[in-house]
């Protein structure tokens, strides 16, 4: 079966000639042009469905009136819908509950890693350890200034923190800081002895890290006997917190030490909450247009807060 | 034009001209096959057959549910009473390799098995001409007639009737694809109610369709231009390889026998062409071995029947090797042939991991992963923990009890994890913490080893090596 395509014989030519090869005038196939034409129409159905031609300002807007950004919020909807069993059933609970309850404090967990990454790891550090002598507190350890327990971490990231000691160098001699110095390294190693102590009382130190040195969970301040330190375990770092104190804005060298407020509005309602527990009233009885002006600062929703108070206390340190 | 440049051209068109010669099938004349019984025709039968499980498969029951099910969503394979799970999916990839590799085996032994008596492209286009012969003719001159008849109610009704058939064909072969994948009754329930899934709907449309022009009107087209194992055939052959082949010694030269002729010069091949009718993608085995042959020895059967009527001996087009034909060899025994010996290794290591992995199934999954930030924490009273994400899957049918314990390191504890229960077919990740007291600690990095005791079932062992970090 000779096809006529395939002779050159039979098929006329397009009168090119290179190198004794003629072209022959062979029509495309169908098939072909039908595809082309096919795309052709599929250019301009596009057109018309969708955005397309650049205006001045503008462009066409297609008349799916479909847009990137469109797209987008729809599918974030989807994905909230899916979340909003979780999130409501979140909202009720307490963070006791929380934890308590395996689903959700994996859902807790699951969701707070991104808030923790935007909002907490840039101190703290991701996994809640940060690195070293940067000066943050570490997450994941059991020492705790504020406290460690859901409630204590969960006021802390609501209100802030900022604990506050006093500028030293005026105040002491240079023997005398050699000493304290060597009293805080020695209790730390348990090994303290009595005159280092005499001294730690004689300066008023106890005054805020207690009579034992333990620290005043109430004010923040440091236990002295643990081997875990705020700032550093160093020698000369020691002594540099002693001279220039934390957070003392008298001395232009003191140790900054801020954690902020993330939810003045949550920090109010847990203040009075803890109370009325206090005073043995029923917290669902508080009146909270009385309590609350309504333009309280919320960096973080309460769920948020809720969240990262569990992801934190389940870093490992959380009692 | 110079005189040269004339020869030239002249010359090649000579070389054209040969070109011109080949038989090139791009479709443009539809093949109507002629039918005829024989035993390569049963062999056909026999192996379209197997494609039935496809259709019934899905509606076999076992212990109230569908025994073979591709639970996607659920990320399980249901086979009878077994469970495969993600984690078992090697298994997949060695079924995979065993086929590849047995389908690379059989082309080497004895070319396009696959392609003549079994591929879904052949079946389907058997069964399609098949129906398409009953309804229009089912030999070229009666296909011809029917086409180029005036438009009669008869010739459209049995025309619309083809085509729905053929669409029938497709979407019951869409469902029973689908039915694999999700409960077959549920299927046809929402099918009926219209309230299948979208996945479903759309996947059924591209099968229906897919089946109806692929079948219906490409047919031996996909085989020539389109499927990737038509064109790897060339590599899998050897001398060696039996394929159907025309005995061209003892054939030619060929020509018709006349009464009262001498014919006596003449080769065995009575050129009656009943071969090259009967070929389903159209060529001439009398031309030697070519791309577009799916063996599937028709041929075989219908040059068979003609050397029987003329009392010849049968075999004229038989399966032969290259070998055998061209240097009257004897074929090597399968088990000296190279390539066949490293097929039936791979074959068999395959075979193994298979029935090693069913045996072995395990019937959970324990994990336990090392937190990377922080690698430990110093504690208050000067010792160091280690936190772990234990993962858990339960592949068992029934909720387990685990107790957890460690082993391996001095002085380590377990804290904040003892207990846990996992529901059937859920892994739930959980937080444990180790701590060794100061004193005890020796090395960086420390061995340690996770056990769990399910509590329910004694012949379950649980056992994680991981290590223990603490400061240098
Ligand atoms: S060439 Fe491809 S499509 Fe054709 S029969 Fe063989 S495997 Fe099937
Ligand atoms: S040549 Fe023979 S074996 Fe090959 S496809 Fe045609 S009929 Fe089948």
């Amino acid at each position: 079966m000779a096809d006529k395509k395939s002779n050159p014989a039979q098929v006329e030519d397009t009168g090119h000639v290179w190198d004794g090869i003629r072209e022959l005038n062979n029509p495309c196939p169908r098939w072909w042009l039908n595809s082309l034409w096919l795309s052709g129409i599929m250019v301009i159905v596009y057109f018309i469905l969708y955005p397309s031609l650049p205006l001045v300002n503008d462009s066409t807007k297609g008349l799916l009136g479909w847009t990137q950004i469109k797209e987008y919020k729809e599918d974030l909807a989807k994905v909230e819908a899916i979340r909003a069993p979780s999130e409501t059933r979140l909202a009720a609970m307490s963070v006791e509950e929380i934890l308590a309850d395996a689903e959700m404090l994996n859902y807790a967990i699951g969701s707070s890693k991104v808030l923790y990454g935007d909002n907490c790891a840039a101190c703290h550090g991701t996994g809640g350890a940060p690195a070293e002598g940067a000066g943050y507190p570490n997450l994941t350890d059991d020492d705790w200034l504020f406290g460690g327990s859901l409630n204590d971490i969960q006021m802390s990231i609501a209100n802030g923190r900022a604990g506050t000691m006093m500028a030293h160098k005026d105040l002491l001699t240079e023997a005398e800081v050699d000493q304290l110095v060597k009293f805080v390294v020695d209790s730390a190693n348990g090994t303290a002895n009595e005159a280092g102590l005499a001294l730690f009382n004689a300066k008023g130190c106890f005054a805020c890290h207690g009579a034992d040195a333990k620290g005043i969970k109430a004010m923040g301040s440091a236990n002295l006997t643990d081997k875990i330190w705020r700032f550093s375990g160093d020698e000369e770092q020691i002594r540099h917190t002693i001279l220039h104190g934390v957070n003392d804005a008298s001395d232009p060298k003191t140790r900054i030490a801020v954690m902020p407020q993330w939810s003045e509005k949550l920090a109010i309602m847990l203040q009075v909450r803890a109370d009325a527990i206090a005073d043995d009233e029923d917290p669902n009885d508080i009146d909270w247009s009385d309590e609350l002006e309504g333009d309280e600062a919320e960096r973080l929703t309460e769920t948020d807060i809720k969240k990262l108070t569990v992801y934190v206390h389940q870093f490992g340190g959380g009692q | 034009m110079s005189e040269e440049s004339k020869k030239q051209t002249t010359s090649v068109d000579e070389l054209y001209e040969e070109v011109s010669e080949w038989h090139i099938n791009t479709g443009g004349i539809k093949i109507v096959a002629k039918r005829l019984a024989g035993r390569f025709r049963t062999l056909k039968w026999l192996g379209m057959s197997i494609w039935s499980v496809l259709f019934l498969g899905p509606y076999l029951r076992w212990n109230d549910s569908q025994a073979i099910l591709f639970d996607l969503p659920n990320r399980q394979f249901n086979i009878f009473d077994i469970t495969i799970y993600p984690q078992d999916i090697w298994m997949l990839s060695l079924t995979l390799l065993f086929f590849a590799i047995l389908l690379a085996a059989v082309t080497s032994i004895a070319g396009r098995v696959f392609c003549g008596y079994f591929c879904f492209q052949t079946v389907w286009t058997d069964i399609f001409t098949w129906l398409e012969g009953k309804l229009e003719g089912n030999t070229p001159q009666k296909a011809m007639k029917f086409n180029n008849a005036a438009w009669t109610v008869n010739k459209v009704s049995r025309k619309a009737f083809k085509h729905t058939l053929w669409l029938s064909i497709g979407l019951l072969t869409g469902i029973s694809f689908v039915a694999w994948f999700t409960d077959a009754f549920n299927l046809w329930n929402n099918l009926f109610s219209l309230q299948v899934s979208v996945t479903a709907a759309v996947i059924i449309a591209a099968f229906t369709f897919g089946t109806y022009t692929f079948a219906g009107f490409m047919r031996e087209q996909v085989c020539f231009w389109l499927c990737p194992y038509a064109r790897l055939q060339g590599v899998m052959y050897d001398q060696d390889t039996i394929l159907p082949s025309y005995d061209a010694e003892r054939g030619e030269p060929r020509g018709r026998i006349k009464k009262g002729q001498d014919n006596s010069a003449k080769g065995s091949c009575v050129d009656c062409n009943v071969c090259v009718a009967v070929c389903p993608t159209g060529i001439d085995i009398r031309k030697g071995q070519q791309d577009g042959c799916i063996t599937c020895g028709m041929c075989i059967d219908a040059c068979d029947s003609i050397m029987d009527k003329v009392k010849q001996p049968r075999g004229l087009i038989r399966y032969a090797s290259y070998k055998e034909l061209h240097h009257n060899a004897k074929a090597i025994p399968l088990y000296k042939r190279f390539r066949v010996i490293i097929y039936a290794l791979i074959l068999l290591g395959a075979m193994s991991g298979i029935i090693y992995g069913f045996m072995n199934l395990s019937p959970t999954e324990f994990k336990v992963v090392h937190e990377r930030q922080p690698l430990f924490v110093r504690l208050s009273d000067g010792s160091v923990q280690n936190k772990y994400t234990i993962k858990l899957l339960n592949k068992t049918k029934e909720t387990l009890e685990i107790r957890f314990d460690i082993k391996g390191l001095d002085g380590a504890t377990l804290h904040g994890l003892k207990l846990m229960t996992v529901e059937p077919g859920k892994v739930v990740p959980v937080t444990a913490l180790v701590r060794v007291s100061e004193d005890k600690l020796k090395e960086g990095v420390t061995s340690l080893i996770f056990t769990g005791e399910v509590l329910s079932d004694s012949n379950i062992t649980l056992k994680y090596k991981s290590m223990f970090m603490a400061p240098k």
